[in-house]
């Protein structure tokens, strides 16, 4: 008698686990060439455009009788911060010099202005305090003490003020702001304000009553000079209306304002005051102060502030970060078809019923697929954004043109943004391509998701508001992982749109709800691939 | 006795003998897949309700003065037709899916088996979904002709602001009206060509709606002034939609009918490369 022993196939099991999954569909993915060609394809639109920016810029002025120049040397002249940001710093400003520490120390009883005439028209708004002009005050006229590094324009600062509408705030070095007692100022309601400074440590207090204070900040001016100024100062910005065009809201600058605080109780300091305009160099200042004993009263216009990007004037003519990276919108077109296709073309040729009988699990299968499309687009999103950004930013400089300064940090984080953005647009590309099943239908669904919110936000097809709307619910809300530059509050002359780089949601919020529709179609796309055949 | 023709030579009327026929079995395909007569309803629909929520979403604020047609500078006719931005959409999908599909199934080599004279079939192809693409696009422009002239007068773009209610019988908005119609025939005429020169659906489409969006972003977003003029003129969707605009007409990059005619010189360019891909690459 035989013994019969059953068949054993000599080739070892081979192990079913998620990375075997992965390395399965890493390699249908590169192999074929059609997709690694649309990823290519996606991260070379993506560069071009941000150099063809940076190489087609093109802006040249002449003086009479000079040469013609192009690029920054047609910019008007503007102040920069101390950390190299374009700023404004004009104002009124009553000093004396203060060695040392020390401390000051003012009650503001009364604030009061003027504004152009309601029914403005450009051009026809002459300086502040003359012609034709209404009583009224600027919501973001300030009026305040500041102890400042010199008199020179851009130079640090810490300052205790009062804003029109915007109660108490401590302010320093043009972006940093904090807000104190709320409330707007009067006889019966006096706003008292002080700083003090030990070393380079700048402290603002703020009372009611003169004897129960609150501290509203600290702040360290790391090397202020020993000797400083410090002083009472008036500030009112440039009065801007809002243009109510349909398509594209613009900003009308009519003229200047001016801020008139009568400062009681002033100590610290016991030296004699003098008055000045900062900042004069840069248009006709306007303002003065006389002093009653204790008492000042002091009239000044301009501003203390950063100029954000997209703000008319000096900086009108910067290139910024977000203009290349106007690719990003083509990249994620292309990511977004090798994505869908990846699971389509499965239907298409029925490969999936290989696939699912290699691997019955489905889910898994989804998610392995999900990996693979979200770490290629990464890569190939945050490659583009490279060398849009860093290349764009070297061949603009090299042409002699402004680049609106952004950190290291947040270029860094733009890149990085852009490559998160397109690993969740690929992986919800995949999750509506595992629904639908058909590969164009898929495509038109994510291009209409993403893209068309972005187009209609910026090319100004829709109200603001509504294009405001559509960069928060929409998938297209991750683009705001690409903001770049600022917003501040302070600063109301400028519209924070989509089409000058500012988006509605943070980063991380905008991340989040990108997120929340790529996880809510991969749960959809998981459930139907199991409760359908393939 | 029938004329001999050489063998190989370009028999130009041959090929038009066959359109009717050709024609009739182009017909038969488009009507009777359902997905058809559902992609009609959903351009049409898309084109109205975003169109209707556009014109609800506008508000002039700011008194009687800012609400003047030479302060707002809002276009009625324009913001009625909103829609036909996100309607393009299906209606390019439509015209993808009606050569994609073939070649998606395999189907294509039964079509030119059936008609061997290949450019028959693009010829027949390209009227069938042209006629489609006009139909729909008539119903969408309708619909959203209609919901302008309802919405907008309440929302400040009144007569009695100095505003044209749109209406059919004014002549800007007529060519506003007529212009989307054919400019929607003319990408649905684009993207057959592409697909047609792609063969691929999925990778037709989006290169067909990235050619479309692509311009106007990089237009509004590049500081060059000039350059993103430029752009505007040659740029299908934006200088297509010129044909819309009835304020502010004189300084449009092109006058509405020279941008019509940009778009239509890309859909004759589609076709073209199209026509030169089916006739020599095998099915």
């Amino acid at each position: 008698m035989t013994v019969m022993t059953p068949y054993r196939s000599p080739v070892s099991a081979g192990r079913d686990g998620f990375a075997q999954l992965l390395h399965a569909e890493w390699t249908k993915f590169r192999t074929v060439r059609g997709w690694i060609i649309g990823l290519v394809a996606g991260l070379v639109v993506m560069a071009g455009l941000g150099l063809f920016t940076a190489a087609g810029a093109q802006s040249s002025c002449q003086a009479q009788g000079g040469p013609s120049r192009s690029g920054a040397a047609c910019m008007q002249p503007f102040a920069l911060g101390s950390a190299g940001e374009p700023v404004t710093d004009s104002f009124y400003f009553v000093h004396q010099p203060l060695t040392g520490d020390g401390s000051i120390t003012v009650a503001i009883t009364s604030m009061t202005g003027l504004l152009p005439p309601a029914n403005a028209q450009l051009g026809t708004v002459g300086p502040a305090g003359t012609g034709d002009t209404r009583p009224g005050l600027y919501p973001w006229a300030k009026a305040g003490i500041i102890i400042k590094s010199s008199l020179a324009e851009g130079s640090a600062y810490a300052a205790m003020m009062v804003a029109a509408d915007h109660g108490v705030r401590m302010q320093w070095n043009y972006t940093g702001d904090t807000a104190g007692l709320p409330g707007a100022v009067g006889p019966a309601n006096p706003r008292w304000l002080r700083l003090t400074r030990s070393g380079d440590v700048l402290t603002g207090y703020d009372s009611a009553d003169g004897t129960h204070w609150t501290e509203v900040g600290t702040v360290t001016l790391s090397g202020l000079p020993s000797a400083v100024q410090v002083g009472l100062f008036a500030a009112s910005p440039q009065y801007t209306k809002k243009g109510q065009a349909f398509a594209g809201t613009s900003t009308i600058g009519l003229g200047p304002t001016q801020v008139t605080a009568v400062f009681d109780h002033v100590s610290g300091g016991g030296g004699a005051w003098s008055g000045g305009y900062i900042g004069a160099d840069n248009g006709p200042g306007y303002g003065h102060y006389h002093q009653t004993g204790g008492q000042l009263t002091v009239t000044g216009s301009g501003d203390i502030a950063p100029i954000p990007e997209g703000h008319g004037g000096p900086v009108d003519s910067a290139i910024t970060v977000n203009e290349f990276l106007v690719g990003t919108f083509a990249g994620l077109i292309a990511f977004g078809v090798v994505a869908a296709l990846f699971i389509t073309a499965e239907y298409r040729r029925s490969l999936i019923r290989v696939t699912f009988a290699a691997s019955p699990r489905r889910g898994r299968v989804l998610a392995a697929k999900a990996v693979v499309v979200a770490a290629v687009s990464f890569v190939a999103g945050a490659a583009g954004a490279a060398v849009a950004v860093l290349a764009a930013t070297a061949i603009a400089h090299g042409r002699g043109y402004y680049i609106f300064p952004v950190s290291g940090a947040a270029e860094a984080k733009a890149i990085i943004g852009t490559g998160l953005f397109a690993a969740v647009a690929a992986a919800l590309a995949l999750a509506v391509g595992a629904i639908v099943r058909r590969g164009a239908a898929a495509v038109a669904i994510i291009v209409v998701a993403i893209a068309v919110p972005i187009f209609l936000a910026i090319s100004s097809a829709v109200p603001l508001a509504a294009g405001d709307w559509l960069l928060r619910v929409t998938p297209a809300a991750g683009i705001a992982l690409q903001q770049v530059y600022t917003q501040y509050r302070q600063v109301t002359s400028v519209i924070y749109s989509p089409l000058s780089g500012y988006y509605p949601l943070s980063a991380w919020a905008g991340f989040l709800v990108m997120c929340g529709w790529a996880a809510v179609a991969l749960g959809v796309a998981a459930y139907l691939l199991r409760r359908r055949d393939a | 006795m029938t004329e001999a023709v050489a063998p190989g030579a370009l028999n130009v009327w041959g090929a038009w003998a066959g359109l009717p026929d050709a024609l009739h079995a182009e017909w038969t395909k488009l009507r009777t897949l359902a997905s058809t007569w559902w992609l009609l309803l959903a351009a049409a629909a898309l084109t109205v309700v975003v169109g209707a929520a556009v014109a609800a979403a506008y508000r002039c604020s700011g008194g009687p003065v800012a609400c003047e047609p030479a302060a707002t500078g809002a276009d009625p006719a324009k913001i009625s037709l909103t829609g036909v931005y996100l309607g393009q959409v299906i209606v390019a999908l439509l015209a993808v899916l009606a050569v994609g599909g073939e070649y998606a199934t395999g189907m294509i080599r039964l079509t030119l088996a059936a008609t061997p004279r290949r450019l028959t079939v693009l010829a027949a192809k390209t009227i069938t979904v042209a006629g489609w693409a006009l139909v729909a696009g008539l119903v969408a422009v309708a619909g959203s002709v209609l919901a302008g002239r309802l919405i907008l007068p309440g929302r400040g773009l009144s007569a009695a602001n100095g505003y044209v209610v749109v209406s059919l019988g004014n002549g800007p908005d007529l060519r506003a009206f007529v212009g989307s119609v054919l400019y929607l025939a003319l990408i649905a005429l684009l993207a057959l060509g592409v697909t047609t020169a792609v063969r691929d659906s999925g990778a037709a489409i989006g290169l067909v709606l990235g050619l479309l969006y692509l311009f106007p972003i990089v237009a509004a977003v590049i500081p060059d002034q000039d350059l993103a003029r430029h752009l505007q003129q040659i740029a299908p969707m934006s200088a297509g939609l010129d044909v819309q605009a009835t304020v502010g007409v004189s300084s449009l990059p092109l006058t509405p009918w020279q941008g019509l005619g940009v778009a239509a010189l890309w859909a004759l360019g589609a076709l073209l490369l199209g026509a030169l891909v089916l006739r020599f690459r095998d099915a």
